[in-house]
């Protein structure tokens, strides 16, 4: 259990690095990086090497947000497998749906809860 | 990209191009990959807890844990957020707290209170994904894209 955080560390930590590397040498803004980390999750799904990694470091690859490219990827080829090729249309929130509909929710309650700052 | 750019510019303009680049503070890369490093790791921890937590307490399995964690993960976030709290973690960490789902939290969350005194309507509504919302349109397509491919050469081509 212990050598799980240890990996959840390191492989989130590395990500992270990558990300922050994109800042700084590529010079490219936040919502560029986030965007292209996305696509680089769904194309390591789509080879299927994303899997293997959630199974060796836990949440340090499920947190950072290449798993949302990952879990897209996922239930779309999950609802393709039964209704075929219309189900890549139909399952591709299926998966994803909770960090969606949390992100919604809670920013929902936060502008109720909370006043801007400043 | 630069390059491409620079070709259209007048003489001045690249002048100035090389004189702003000379006193452009150079970036701590260092320093900052460090930072997000230590940062992001550490979040990917409270991830694993919280994995642990849904596995040992309620009946998910390693695969199906991420959701419930991301969606707890968030609700951190929306506290973190609205205390102010995640914008001086974000200061120090970089892109150590925003690659995390954390980041796409804030980044909705902030959105949504900083937009509230323009009503919750046009206001919160529409301006919650101003931020995240490249984020799920490029994931999205690029899902398309992978999982039509994928499908069509599982279905046609005889792959897997």
């Amino acid at each position: 259990m212990m050598s799980m955080f240890f990996w959840a560390f390191v492989v989130g930590g590395i990500i992270c690095t990558i990300g922050q590397m994109m800042f700084d040498v590529f010079k490219l803004t936040p919502g560029h990086t986030l965007s292209t980390l996305v696509v680089i999750g769904a194309i390591l799904d789509g080879f299927g090497l994303y899997e293997p990694l959630i199974d060796f470091a836990g949440a340090g690859a499920t947190i950072p947000i290449t798993s949302f490219g990952n879990s897209l990827v996922h239930g779309a080829l999950q609802e393709a497998e039964k209704h075929g090729i219309i189900g890549v249309l139909t399952g591709m929130f299926e998966v994803t749906s909770s960090g969606i509909s949390a992100a919604i929710i809670f920013g929902f309650i936060g502008a109720l809860l909370f006043k801007p700052k400043g | 990209m630069a390059n491409e750019k620079r070709k259209n510019l007048t003489p001045v303009q690249q002048e100035y191009h090389l004189f702003e680049k000379e006193r452009e503070t150079k970036r701590p890369l260092f320093k900052n990959c460090v930072r997000a490093f230590l940062v992001g790791g550490l979040i990917c921890v409270i991830g694993q807890a919280v994995s642990y937590f849904y596995m040992y307490f309620f009946d998910f399995t390693e695969q199906t844990v991420g959701n419930p964690t991301v969606a707890t993960m968030v609700f951190i976030s929306m506290i973190l957020t609205g205390i102010g709290v995640y914008d001086r973690i974000a200061q120090f960490a970089g892109a150590g707290s925003a690659v995390p789902v954390t980041g796409f939290g804030n980044a909705v969350i902030s959105a949504a209170i900083e937009h509230r005194t323009e009503g919750f309507v046009l206001g919160v509504g529409a301006n919650m994904f101003k931020l995240a919302g490249s984020v799920i349109l490029f994931g999205t397509f690029a899902a398309f894209v992978v999982a039509l491919v994928k499908t069509i050469l599982i279905q046609w081509g005889g792959l897997g």
